[in-house]
């Protein structure tokens, strides 16, 4: 097929686009051409451009300069309706879900069902999210329900829904797995299969390689806002090295030396929701890895011991001391620092500058009498995004001008600064791209190697097999298992996480 | 298989805990005031005591609809009081006598508050503007536009007028309060009531659904205006006469009565209904301090530690049930 013809069969496509924000180039002439009948995924680094492009294709946003064409002929998309109307639908990587409205007014958002006088009420509504529910397999979320109450991976398959229900000939799908479980994820790819097979377009995003390596028909890449590549068969080492515009020889680090017997932090008993209970030690200079299957009893356990979430029973000894942490603010006194996943909401003032949102949990330490010690601040603040790596504008940037990987670095760095020798990492590579994973990864291993103590909880059992020294499967609040490194893979994670008592 | 589903009722009461707390607030307040006429008069309140609290809250019970319009949409309109106090200034001098001058004259006054409310709305969605501060302007301009119109107290309502807005014969007010009641249940379940809610709730979100913020906020400044004019006109026909400072106190009132009805002021939560029965409750405190001998040079004192305590305890309530819900 020659190019005259391929350029008239394509479905949508994006033809030297670029887009800057306030001075920061966010897409410069990149490319992107998807057809009918393929799914085509789009890969990079976070800050790569992939959710400009698709904000772009989803009229979100207008293009400072390039084309778009739907079927051959420039279109401008001005609104998110005008992209509609050619039968586009986005899922945006933030969900666009109302919070105080209920499911069904979501799932049904300016299509109500209307009755006299073109009035809906909730009852309709309510019939009408069920059957749309029931339509695509969806049986476990009550339309009823309030978004603001439901777990974020709900929130997912509901703007999912939303986009699938209608019948789009073009589906945008920005990360639209990073929230979800392995049994969702499973359902989206067969929605997206029966798509393709119809004949329509699905371009999404991933950081999951092997979810890409599943589904996609086509792959490009982005690197620092363009395409470098458009590819129907690419291998991963293939793909990071065009994402980063480098060879990464290894993934993973090697494993640090033994850790020290001395424990930094025991937990004995320790229950409150969904936890039943809990103890373990973490020793100095050790990563310990927490894996399971999510609503297992995690987060509880790491919020309670950084004082954020309150005890039901248990102890915690601090290097032999008992400690009850009422509040963060304790638990960092104590020594204790969580890093969590959700960046944007759980820890960094996105308006505020890197400097500001580093020197944070510092400013009691860095002042004399009461009064900061502005130089010193941002002296020791710039020498921690060099030797993160931090990829910004400057360092009084705001944190919101940079990409995920970047701000997770800031989080992580923040508590590198306040000096913790016991650190909470809760799922912390989610949703970060494969550069900045490694980063994060040699982060922690120096870390550990530094003598800090490291309890890491991460949902890809792959990190966990490959990093910790111990890893202990959470199921159902208790610890199921305690598996050593040698000879450990994410297989026997996930076995142990998945395992019934009967079988245990 | 479907899992077991949270009974309708759990629902309802999460989505419309605003409107249950303040109902709840109203019968307190109502059996309170009752207790105290009985106390001191010796006898409950009749039909007497019932018309004239229905007649004295229309006012700001439309003042809390219009603040509603804008609150629900993030926003506040603090120049609902400059809107209150033109329309009332041209009631008096222009209603006429005739039944067709009346309607005439009350149909341009109501179109002038929504022109006025326009022009907020304007500044808000395309200036780009705080909605305090556009309105802490306006209202400045209304006043003392107002003021132009009517400088002294006076001109005349017609007693048709009267008679008609506010019956003192009988409690046909509530007639005006269903009304208002099923105004806000349609505006609710139309495509604009579940926009001004969108937006309020999340704008970015909504934009990306399509929702159009700027028209979106005209609008719900439009009705905010029109509805503060209508409260003008009810203020005019019950003194039967104009007075160009007399809807000043509503801009302040119809906040209290949004935030007792309910109404969240950080946008996106509330429902006009619950505005009305905050308006409501308001009366009703003002009764029960007037019954208790209050030295009405304190009634202020009493209304803002009342309207402390009511938020509170709805705030505390509201946390707990969430928590409960959060559990469940």
């Amino acid at each position: 097929m020659n190019d005259a013809d391929e350029r008239h069969a394509a479905s949508l496509e994006a033809i030297s686009v670029s887009k800057s924000f306030g001075g920061v180039r966010a897409l410069h002439e990149a490319s992107l051409r998807a057809f009918p009948g393929e799914v085509h995924a789009l890969v990079g680094e976070n800050g790569a451009g992939k959710s400009t492009l698709i904000k772009l294709l989803g009229g979100r946003l207008r293009a400072d300069s390039g084309v778009i064409r739907h079927h051959g002929a420039a279109v401008a998309l001005k609104t998110p309706d005008a992209a509609h109307r050619l039968g586009c639908w986005t899922v945006f990587q933030e969900l666009t879900l109302l919070s105080a409205m209920s499911v069904a007014e979501n799932l049904l958002l300016r299509r109500e069902p209307r009755g006299a006088f073109g009035l809906t009420s909730e009852r309709r509504l309510r019939q009408t999210a069920e059957a749309v529910f029931a339509r695509f397999g969806i049986h476990d979320i009550d339309p009823g329900a309030l978004v603001e109450d439901l777990p974020l991976a709900d929130r997912q398959v509901i703007e999912i829904v939303r986009a699938l229900s209608h019948d789009p000939d073009i589906l945008l799908l920005d990360e639209p797995t990073s929230a979800l479980m392995e049994r969702e994820t499973a359902w989206l790819f067969g929605e997206v299969r029966r798509l393709r097979d119809a004949g329509r377009t699905v371009v999404f995003t991933s950081h999951r390689w092997h979810e890409i390596a599943a589904i996609a028909d086509r792959i490009t890449v982005f690197r620092g806002g363009r395409d470098v590549g458009s590819f129907t068969t690419l291998g991963e080492d293939e793909a990071v090295t065009l994402m980063t515009g480098q060879r990464v020889e290894t993934l993973y680090p090697p494993r640090p030396a033994a850790p020290a017997s001395e424990a930094a932090l025991t937990v004995a008993d320790l229950a409150g929701g969904r936890l039943a209970s809990a103890s373990f030690s973490l020793h100095r200079g050790e990563i310990l890895g927490v894996g399971g299957l999510a609503g297992h009893g995690h987060r509880e356990l790491f919020l309670m011991l950084f004082g954020a979430m309150p005890r039901k029973a248990g102890r915690i000894l601090r290097a032999g001391h008992e400690i009850r942490p009422r509040s963060p603010r304790q638990a960092i006194r104590a020594g204790i620092a969580l890093v969590p996943e959700d960046r944007k909401t759980e820890g960094l003032l996105l308006p505020l500058s890197v400097r500001d949102n580093l020197t944070l949990a510092v400013l009691g330490r860095e002042s004399r009498l009461g009064v900061l010690r502005r130089r010193r601040l941002r002296s020791v603040a710039a020498a921690m995004t060099t030797r993160l790596k931090v990829r910004m504008p400057d360092i009084t940037s705001p944190v919101a001008a940079l990409s995920g990987g970047n701000q997770q670095k800031i989080l992580l760095g923040r508590w590198l600064l306040a000096d913790c020798a016991v650190l909470l990492f809760y799922d912390v590579t989610r949703g970060v791209d494969v550069a900045t994973k490694h980063e994060i990864y040699e982060l922690m291993t120096a870390l550990a190697r530094d003598g800090r103590a490291i309890l890491y909880y991460s949902s890809d059992a792959e990190e966990l097999a490959h990093l910790a020294h111990r890893v202990l499967v959470l199921r159902e609040g208790r610890i199921a298992a305690e598996l050593p490194a040698s000879g450990l893979n994410a297989e026997h994670i996930v076995a142990a996480a998945m395992r019934d008592q009967a079988a245990a | 298989m479907a899992p077991p589903r949270r009974p309708p009722l759990a629902h309802a009461l999460a989505r419309h805990l605003g409107l249950v707390l303040v109902s709840v607030l109203l019968a307190v307040s109502v059996i309170g005031y009752c207790a105290l006429y009985l106390a001191t008069q010796a006898r409950l309140p009749g039909m007497f005591e019932l018309t004239s609290s229905l007649n004295n809250t229309m006012p700001l019970a439309l003042a809390a609809l219009a603040q509603t319009m804008v609150v629900l949409t993030r926003g506040l309109d603090l120049s609902i009081g400059g809107i209150i106090d033109l329309s009332n200034a041209l009631a008096a001098l222009y209603l006429g006598t005739t039944a067709a001058s009346m309607a005439l004259a009350s149909a341009l006054i109501l179109l002038a508050g929504a022109v006025l409310g326009l022009v907020n709305g304007a500044l808000v969605a395309y200036g780009r503007l705080q909605p305090i501060l556009v309105t802490l302007a306006t209202l400045a301009i209304f006043q003392g536009l107002a003021i132009r119109v009517l400088p002294q107290p006076g001109g005349a309502v017609p007693e048709a007028y009267t008679a008609l807005l506010v019956n003192t014969g009988a409690p046909y007010a509530l007639v005006y309060v269903l009304a208002l009641m099923l105004f806000w249940t349609v505006l609710r379940r139309s495509q604009v009531g579940i926009a001004l809610l969108a937006i309020g709730d999340d704008e970015a979100a909504a934009a990306a659904n399509g929702i159009d913020p700027v028209a979106t906020k005209l609008v719900a400044y439009t009705l905010s205006g029109l509805i503060a004019a209508a409260a003008g006109l009810f203020l005019a026909a019950q003194a039967t006469a104009g007075d160009a400072t007399t809807g000043n106190g509503y801009t302040l009132t119809s906040i209290v009565a949004v935030v007792l009805g309910g109404v969240s002021l950080f946008g996106g939560r509330g429902s006009g209904i619950g505005a009305i029965l905050g308006a409501f409750v308001t009366t009703m405190i003002v009764n029960i301090l007037f019954f208790a001998h209050i030295d009405p040079l304190y009634q202020s004192f009493y209304e803002g530690a009342f309207l402390v305590i009511a938020v509170v305890l709805a705030e505390g309530l509201g946390r707990l049930v969430r928590r409960r819900r959060a559990r469940a």
